[in-house]
């Protein structure tokens, strides 16, 4: 047996992130935790996640920058707003769940086969290019980008029922002035860099 | 005219078609003629929000704009809608330079945002605007013999509270009420449905949708009534395969409130989308054929 520290010694934190967080977050709040647990005892997720709500609000607060932007944690969060409603320090955690994701997207950390993100991702690219989804082109790119064709198929029965029932659209859709969104979001992105 | 701009979202013209079909019908009925959004724009639901923060207040942003200049409040049924609008709207009217950066991108483009605008969800318009005398003097079909419960979801009452309380809201069970269905106390009532991970992660997306069915069923319900698109998706898709896995039946239709609101109101269901359900629904009709007419 190899021996290792189970312990992360205060040279190994990353002091910056905390900051980084809250400044992607606009939750200012996050060193005032007080590890109660209820944001993890209030989230429907938890049982499923790597780090519990609680403990990724820790390591956020003690710069374990790495472990936190690697875990699935954020990419398992619903955005039900549960644990933020109640948390009793008023830390805006879901917020907190989305700055992780982003910036899990901005330096490619997130796991990259798991479903969530890359559906996320290509979702984002689909509706900011046509200014609307459209739920088969994200599908299949979906299956492609996680190389899931078992995936697939099993859709298929639940594609058929939906278009069986007129609930499906298997066109493009897309808003008429394209150009104009484009300008906008040009504009964000030069800015915000 | 109306004083409501309607901002349907993706959903609405996809999945949830009879959302779209009952709102227009029903608000029609009630003396207003909704008039769609010219132009509008995905809201970006929770997918945008995790991949790039001033992307995604700029196209929520650009509904904004697009619906104030309309002079009217944002009317948006599709829950997810509704608070993505309002968390942008907090956010665009701030004051931080992130959020002037935004708005100087949208009124360069043409798009001015002056923060004149409300976003509003049909529930509370029809409770609190329209008014529940209003609504009473419609119904002409009598359905207390349906027994429903109420599911709100998460989107509509967190993490803003202004739509009621967040962990037990009853409007849409007074409105419902109102109507004289045979409204149950619902405990799952904004217990998660997984959003959009349902549909790709079966494991947690069957265990959560399980919890709402089995109290649905529990408390002896004939249908789960919702007001969000992706619930009421999540709740259908889910169902074959939890009777499978967990060999429990919990077959229940599932509807917008705006379908049984229509309903009570005399409209032929034709014109409400009823046949878009997913779950058969002959048990449902024949128990509405014995109801009969008030
Ligand atoms: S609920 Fe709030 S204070 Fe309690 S552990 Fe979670 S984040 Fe910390
Ligand atoms: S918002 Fe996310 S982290 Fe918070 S309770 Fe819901 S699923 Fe859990």
């Amino acid at each position: 047996m190899k021996i290792q520290e189970k312990v992360i010694n205060e040279e190994d934190m990353d002091r910056t992130f905390l900051n980084d967080i809250k400044e992607a977050s606009g939750s200012t709040e996050i060193d005032i935790c007080i590890q109660c647990g209820t944001c993890s005892s209030s989230c429907p997720m938890a049982v499923y996640m790597d780090y519990t709500p609680r403990q990724i609000i820790s390591m956020v607060k003690n710069g374990m920058r790495e472990n936190v932007l690697k875990s699935f944690t954020p990419w398992l969060c619903a955005s039900c707003y549960s644990c933020q409603v109640r948390c009793p320090m008023d830390i805006n955690i879901t917020d907190v769940m989305y700055a992780i994701k982003r910036k899990a997207v901005e330096k490619k950390t997130y796991p990259s086969r798991f479903a969530i993100p890359v559906m996320d991702k290509e979702m984002h690219k689909i509706l900011t290019h046509n200014g609307r989804s459209s739920e088969v082109l994200l599908m299949l790119k979906l299956f492609l980008k996680t190389r899931n064709l078992i995936g697939l198929i099993k859709m298929a029965p639940l594609g058929l029922n939906l278009f069986k029932t007129g609930r499906i659209g298997l066109k493009k859709e897309s808003i008429k002035n394209k150009k104009q969104l484009r300008q906008i979001l040009k504009a964000v992105k030069e800015e915000s860099q | 005219m109306s004083e409501y701009i309607y901002y349907p979202g993706c959903s609405l013209k996809t999945s949830g078609r009879h959302y779209d079909e009952s709102i227009i019908t029903v608000f029609k009925e009630l003396g207003i003629e909704l008039k769609e959004l010219d132009d509008w724009n995905c809201c970006g639901a929770t997918a945008s929000p995790s991949v790039d923060e001033a992307k995604t207040s700029a196209i929520t942003g650009r509904v904004l704009a697009l619906a104030e200049k309309s002079g009217k409040d944002i009317l948006a049924p599709c829950a997810a809608c509704y608070m993505s609008l309002k968390k942008s709207k907090k956010f665009l009217e701030n004051g931080s330079q992130k959020a002037e950066k935004i708005l100087k991108a949208l009124e360069d483009a043409g798009l001015p945002y002056k923060a004149n605008v409300n976003v509003k969800h049909p529930v509370e318009i029809l409770t609190k605007e329209i008014g529940m005398g209003k609504i009473k003097a419609k119904v002409i079909r009598n359905l207390n013999n349906i027994k429903i419960v109420n599911y709100y979801g998460c989107q509509i009452v967190r993490p803003f509270t202004e739509f009621d309380d967040p962990d037990y809201p009853t409007q849409m069970d007074d409105l419902m009420d109102a109507l004289g269905l045979d409204v149950v106390d619902y405990s799952a009532k904004t217990k998660c449905c997984g959003g959009a991970l349902t549909a790709n992660l079966e494991e947690p997306g069957l265990r959560l949708n399980y919890i709402l069915l089995k109290e649905a069923k529990r408390k002896g319900a004939d249908a789960i009534v919702t007001l969000c698109p992706l619930c009421l998706f999540n709740l259908e898709i889910t169902q074959r395969k939890i009777t499978k896995k967990y060999k429990e039946e919990v077959k229940i239709p599932v509807f917008f409130f705006s379908q049984l609101m229509g309903l009570s109101m005399g409209i032929p269901k034709e014109d409400l989308g009823f046949s878009r359900s997913m779950i058969p629904l002959k048990k449902f009709w024949e128990k509405v054929e014995n109801g009969g007419s008030k």
